[in-house]
């Protein structure tokens, strides 16, 4: 089971490495994280999915918001949410035309380009992770130099 | 506003608190904290190691529930306390830690003595607070101690840069505080108490379970009004020893690894329990999945996180288990209830208790630990104070010492910690100077920390060490004799030191008993003594803890002495 965690929690330093913490302590999963802080720059968002049992989520969560120094913890409702996931390919010029085609897969996902370099071109992509996977199979035949993800940011609509 | 430095306000800020007296030991980085102190009127108490410093504060923490504070420097001062905090974390005790740190300019740059202790204690803190500048001390030591007492209690960290403690600024003290992310109390579950009546009035064979977390909240009459008011059997954990009288004819006692053998045996025949402060730990359960199969549990907790961690409750009740029981004394008030005649649940129930009681098979030597445990039990008076050790000698006070008066019997039942029982005897004396003080100890756990004599001597906190002495790291061997074919490695401590003459060095009282008549004689010394007094009593080095649930089997498992 997938889950979304997003916890409100004070900005101070130090907290990060106490929620990763609990997490490795409690012999839970972190899949992706991303931290910001807040329009009250007291607080910080941290999103965070990890896979688990129904039971072990549940756990998590329970510990989670026993932390002192988080204010607020909510596992999302995937339906009732937008969540996404910014993600940077820097992919290979190999042929004359893999610019073209790279650009004509990259509109079909809403992929922006940012190109002027000589032997490679970054693209950039905001989706779901499945999006976003299904974007990179799509990529891999051009050949990926390197990447980076952000990890998912999320909010609940209700 | 007062201009003070951070030392002082430190000082301060503890005696607005209560705090009459400290355990520590100074170095380089807390001097100036010393200093003050030197000049408050907070009592030093001088130990000649941190971690006994942070036991003695657990010690004094459990007895008084209000948090115990001890001071060690930076660095090694400070990692020597982990484990004495980790230990107070394991078992839910109230403490504050103050521990000296390098300058803030010196911090990140491996200076002299300098350890990440807030890094390090991390996941065996409750919470941990390093104020970078003077000013913040008054308010850091108001939530710490509010954070260590309230709720689930723990141990808090104070870690204060060398600076931090010179420097001087305006300070001003808060009545209150307010922790925004901290949510200690929580109003009491009517509706699920409601829930937890009517289940344990639908079961047929209920017994009540009760852990720690009633001595934590001293609801010792409450607990016992329901077993009364229902008649249904108690058992409790290991940690929950004291929680109910062991010599009330409902007690059935400890259930677990080592519990009675009655507690164990009813405890896989109930089809619903009343569990109370209890976080079902792998030593009282054995298998979670075997303990819960046909069982309808109803959770009493403090923890909400502690509810469904690891056992499956049909019934949580969130909140302080005092609160929530009188709650559920008065529901059941309201209703009529089964007499105790006719209740065949108990009539079993005491069959099987009358058949263990008579018929478990004990070592048949003069100096068993049934029987020099049972002789403490003759002569000690009720009220008095009994901590452990770690390893046999903690099981067969479990099994064979009875703990009657509420909140008389402290151990270290989650950590396990080694050397704990000593250094926490001595905090409970000054906390509870009116009552005699015994640690139950074994030779391998006080030889971790006998050097507490000194303090125990020069301080004047006189106690009671009963040295159960098999000359081994006995639990151990036992393991060895039973999982390893008797492979026997690193257990035996070949009778050294002696501890008559060890006792005698630090001006303590070391009596050898060697016989019953001895041993009274000696338990009565120590009673009238006004110093400690260490009681070494040889016992023979191949008995067993029995019974036994061994590590990874369910109570139904059970290992009885054959």
């Amino acid at each position: 089971m997938w889950a979304i965690l997003s916890i409100r929690v004070e900005n101070k330093p130090g907290i990060l490495f106490k929620v990763t913490h609990l997490f490795r302590s409690r012999n839970f999963n972190i899949d992706s994280i991303s931290v910001g802080v807040m329009e009250n720059p007291e607080f910080s968002k941290m999103t965070i999915t990890t896979v688990g049992t129904e039971k072990q989520i549940a756990q998590i969560v329970k510990q989670l918001d026993k932390m002192i120094d988080t204010i607020e913890v909510k596992r999302l409702d995937e339906k009732e949410s937008v969540y996404r996931e910014l993600v940077l390919f820097k992919i290979k010029l190999g042929g004359a035309s893999d610019s073209t085609k790279i650009s004509n897969v990259a509109n079909t996902y809403g992929a922006k380009i940012h190109d002027g370099h000589k032997d490679s071109i970054i693209v950039e992509l905001t989706s779901t992770p499945d999006q976003i996977n299904a974007f990179e199979e799509s990529m891999k035949p051009f050949g990926i130099l390197d990447s980076a993800r952000t990890g998912v940011t999320a909010l609940q609509g209700n | 506003m007062v201009n003070m430095n951070g030392g002082k306000a430190l000082m301060k800020a503890l005696e607005k608190e209560g705090v009459k007296e400290v355990f520590g030991l100074p170095g380089g980085a807390n001097l100036p904290m010393y200093d003050e102190l030197y000049k408050s009127d907070i009592r030093h108490i001088l130990v000649r190691h941190e971690q006994s410093a942070a036991h003695m504060a657990d010690g004094f923490g459990r007895v008084s529930r209000k948090p115990g504070v001890c001071f060690a420097t930076s660095g090694p001062g400070a990692t020597n306390l982990l484990t004495g905090i980790a230990t107070a974390q394991a078992d839910s005790a109230p403490m504050v830690a103050v521990t000296g740190q390098v300058p803030v300019k010196m911090i990140g740059r491996d200076a002299f003595q300098e350890s990440d202790i807030i890094g390090m204690s991390n996941p065996s803190v409750k919470y941990a607070f390093q104020p970078r500048k003077p000013e913040e001390i008054p308010e850091v030591v108001k939530k710490g101690f509010y954070i260590a007492e309230t709720g689930r209690p723990g141990p808090v960290l104070l870690d204060i840069p060398k600076d931090v403690q010179q420097n001087e600024a305006e300070m001003t003290f808060p009545e209150e505080v307010r922790v925004p992310g901290y949510h200690p109390w929580t109003d009491v579950d009517m509706i699920n108490i409601e829930r937890a009546v009517e289940l344990l009035l639908s079961s047929e064979k209920p017994i009540i379970l009760a852990g720690g977390g009633t001595i934590i909240s001293s609801a010792f009459a409450e607990l016992q009004s329901i077993a009364e008011m229902l008649m249904i059997p108690v058992v409790t954990t290991f940690k929950g020893k004291g929680a109910f009288p062991e010599n009330h004819p409902l007690s059935l006692g400890p259930i677990g690894m080592h519990g009675h053998a009655e507690a164990n045996k009813i405890m896989t025949e109930v089809d619903c329990v009343l569990a109370i402060g209890t976080r079902f730990s792998d030593r009282s359960v054995g298998t979670f999945e075997e303990f819960e199969r046909n069982l309808k549990i109803i959770h009493m907790d403090v923890d909400p996180a502690e509810i469904g961690k690891n056992q499956t409750t049909q019934v949580a009740v969130v909140g302080d288990v005092k609160a929530s029981l009188r709650v559920m004394i008065k529901s059941l008030l309201k209703k009529a209830l089964k007499k105790s005649e006719g209740n065949q649940w108990l009539d079993h129930v005491n069959e099987v208790k009358d058949y263990w009681r008579e018929n478990l098979k004990l070592h048949p030597g003069e100096m068993s630990a049934a029987k020099i445990l049972r002789k403490l039990r003759e002569v000690l008076p009720k009220e008095s104070i009994v901590t452990t050790e770690v390893g046999q000698h903690q099981m067969w006070a479990s099994l064979f010492f009875d703990a009657i008066h509420p909140g008389t019997f402290f151990s270290s039942t989650g950590l396990g910690t080694m050397g704990w029982g000593f250094p926490a005897a001595i905090g409970a004396k000054v906390a509870r100077p009116d009552v005699p003080v015994v640690d139950i100890a074994g030779d391998g756990s006080f030889n971790m920390t006998e050097n507490s004599l000194a303090t125990s001597v020069l301080e004047d906190i006189p106690v009671i060490v009963f040295l159960v002495n098999n000359f081994s790291l006995g639990m151990v061997a036992q393991w060895q004799r039973t999982f390893y074919e008797k492979r026997m490695i690193g257990i035996d401590l070949k009778k050294c030191p002696d501890y008559v003459k060890l006792a005698e060095s630090y001006g303590a009282q070391g009596i050898r008993a060697q016989s019953l008549d001895e041993l009274e004689k000696a338990i009565k010394t120590g009673l009238s003594s006004n110093v400690t007094t260490v009681i070494d009593i040889p016992i023979d080095p191949e008995e067993d803890v029995l019974p036994f649930v061994a590590p990874g089997t369910s109570l139904k498992e059970m290992i009885l002495p054959s």
